[in-house]
């Protein structure tokens, strides 16, 4: 039954008595996860492009072309060969950087993806900043004062959260705050007048205008960003106060947490030191996942604000059917989620002995 | 009639049943008095069992016709006299296209829960049960497939397979099944070490009749809170879906793609994008209060 080993765990133990041999072993396994979490993302999307109702050779040479050009184009493109060699050359085509060429832009999609990923990063970092500076006391203060009203206040924002349509939401914070309270500034993330007058260091428009001393630039740019950070934010706060108060109640539950306060340690000490210390290395990962998640969530979000990110990018080529694109940047999106997810996996087992 | 309310409520109460059916009967009833004593899961319950009338029955209201363009009544406001929601650019009343549009969402969350649980069940209960290397290999399949990104996928699909309802399904459920085979993972591993499996085998059960007669049951409860709370989370990827366009098609009211539709009449009509936003808020914050209620219920320890 489920509780003996196999054969195969059972040789695992004995050769990984040693701590060292098991550490090199279990960052082994996980390298070993990474790679085959990356085949699957490459063959789902290598399946999908293949998938396509359309046939790409009529699609480039017209429905009338003859039999033999058809069959050169097929040669020349190499779908002749054997499916599993087709994917072979697909992936070893994606680690070189080549993601194909975008019908829309006329350019390789790598180049196109990297000029619009720092724009998405950018809209993603500075929201989880303001989802951890907000939401992360937020969540403790919910677990410290339990059933008090800023605990009812937290759970109606994690509730809230999860019921929001972000695209509506999006859709209501630009009627009200842009149309009509003129608060903020509208779609895109800059206005064309100030479009291009700073170089492109950081890839973030905040911080390059900055450190171009271009203050008008960085007024313009935090009046564009601030409305969709502060909705990705939302949802940010949301999650992360939800898994820190859940995290901070199993902390205040325990023993250590009475033995500290009989022992006389201020009740801020025992809360920000002691348990706060304890689930700091879980909410990291929680923040990390947090970040994937918004990362994902850009598709929804960007095409509402015209934000030039990897998330329009990718609603843009589907719309237009640009097969090359919507498949590079789902393998991008996907790549980066996948590596976080089994960053904060890692790195929750690194940390936490009892996973081990 | 007090009387007879209080022979009832002591009968299903009695610590001594005399049947299986009184005992089934008084958990039951134990379980929904907890449940009702949160006014909150009560409308989340509340709430969907009018959607699901609404769904079932919208077709015999006497509403307007959902797909009819009205052209002469374009964009009026909610509170018209004869469109309560008011109509959209094409003159359909929004009224009408959203209870017709409750189908839509409905029906394809329910397929994706349909499609998605029995498959996680079947994989995670395998898993648990086998153990060694059946265990590993389902295992690494499902953190595998959970590792990757759902919306971002479920859009690659549903750009390769078309638009459509069912390719919709088809996205979300490839995406959606591992937290089930987890989770069911999670519950066998725990009751396969119970004494009653042990006995069941001594009798000479197969491990089949193990399974399903037993492990699946015993599951289920978990499973359903989990479904429930992942309802929420379905139905605001299809209507994500539906607003980019990758849904039901046009002209079929559906609530994510009636959104995206009433954007370009925002800054003039606001209710056209507004109101079906607000049912796909409803109907996801019902959900996630039914799954609150039932997890209290069902697992009080969680939570909190």
């Amino acid at each position: 039954m489920a509780a003996q080993l196999s054969a195969f765990q059972r040789l695992q133990r004995v050769l990984t008595r040693h701590a060292g041999v098991r550490r090199t072993w279990l960052f082994v396994r996980w390298l070993l996860m990474l790679a085959v979490t990356f085949t699957g993302l490459l063959g789902v999307t290598f399946f999908i492009g293949r998938k396509i109702p359309i046939d790409p050779l009529l699609a480039m040479l017209g429905e009338r072309a003859s039999v033999q050009a058809y069959a050169a184009a097929r040669v020349a493109l190499g779908l002749d060969k054997p499916l599993i060699v087709q994917f072979l050359i697909y992936v070893r085509d994606v680690l070189h950087g080549d993601l194909g060429m975008s019908l829309l832009t006329s350019n390789p999609v790598i180049d196109d993806i990297k000029r619009v990923f720092p724009a998405t990063l950018e809209l993603a970092t500075l929201s989880t900043f303001i989802g951890i500076v907000i939401g992360v006391p937020l969540g403790v203060a919910a677990a410290v004062r339990h059933n008090r009203w800023i605990d009812h206040v937290a759970r109606f924002i994690g509730l809230a959260g999860s019921s929001l349509p972000v695209f509506w939401l999006a859709l209501m914070g630009l009627l009200l705050f842009y149309a009509k309270l003129h608060w903020v500034s509208g779609p895109g993330r800059i206005d064309p007048l100030y479009d291009g007058l700073v170089d492109t260091r950081t890839g973030s428009l905040l911080l390059d205008s900055v450190l171009a001393g271009e203050w008008d630039v960085f007024r313009n740019a935090l009046s564009h960003i601030v409305l969709p950070a502060a909705i990705l934010a939302f949802y940010s706060i949301a999650y992360l106060s939800r898994m820190t108060r859940s995290f901070m109640l199993e902390q205040l539950s325990q023993e250590y947490i009475v033995t500290a306060r009989a022992m006389g340690l201020s009740e801020r000490r025992v809360i920000w030191r002691h348990a706060f210390g304890n689930i700091a290395v879980p909410l990291l990962t929680v923040i990390a996942l947090a970040y994937s998640y918004l990362l994902e969530g850009s598709v929804l979000t960007e095409i509402v604000f015209a934000w030039p990110g990897i998330g329009s990018y990718l609603t843009g080529a589907l719309l237009n059917a640009d097969m090359n694109a919507v498949l590079g940047s789902t393998l991008v999106i996907g790549a980066t989620f996948i590596t976080l997810n089994l960053l904060t996996d890692a790195l929750y087992r690194v940390f936490d002995p009892r996973a081990r | 009639m007090k009387q007879p309310r209080k022979e009832w409520h002591a009968w299903l109460l009695t610590d001594t049943p005399a049947s299986r059916r009184q005992a089934a009967l008084g958990l039951a009833y134990r379980r929904w008095r907890r449940f009702a004593s949160n006014p909150l899961s009560v409308f989340g319950l509340a709430t969907l069992m009018l959607l699901i009338v609404f769904a079932a029955i919208g077709p015999l209201l006497p509403l307007h016709d959902p797909l009819r363009q009205v052209l002469g009544d374009r964009l009026l406001p909610p509170g018209s006299p004869s469109h309560w929601f008011g109509t959209d650019q094409l003159g359909r009343d929004i009224l009408a296209r959203l209870v017709i549009g409750s189908r839509l969402t409905l029906s394809i969350a329910i397929l994706v829960v349909v499609l998605v649980v029995p498959v996680g069940l079947l994989i995670g209960t395998t898993a648990g049960f086998c153990g060694g290397f059946v265990d590993t290999v389902l295992m690494r399949l499902t953190d595998i497939a959970l590792a990757f990104p759902k919306i971002v996928l479920a859009l690659a699909f549903a750009a390769a397979l078309g638009p459509g309802v069912i390719n919709a399904v088809i996205a979300i459920s490839i995406t959606a099944w591992p937290p089930y085979a987890r989770l069911a993972r999670a519950e066998t591993l725990r009751l396969v070490q119970a004494d009653f499996i042990h006995v069941a085998r001594l009798q000479g059960a197969s491990s089949m009749r193990i399974l399903l007669r037993y492990i699946v049951p015993l599951c289920s409860s978990s499973v359903i809170v989990r479904a429930t709370l992942d309802m929420a989370g379905i139905i605001l990827t299809v209507a994500g879906l539906g607003f980019l366009g990758l849904g039901a098609q046009p002209p079929s009211p559906e609530w994510g793609f009636m959104v995206a539709s009433g954007r370009g009449v925002l800054l003039d009509a606001w209710w056209v994008a507004t109101i079906p936003g607000i049912a796909i808020l409803l109907v996801s914050l019902a959900f996630n209060l039914l799954g609150d209620g039932l997890r209290d219920v069902f697992d009080p320890r969680q939570g909190g």
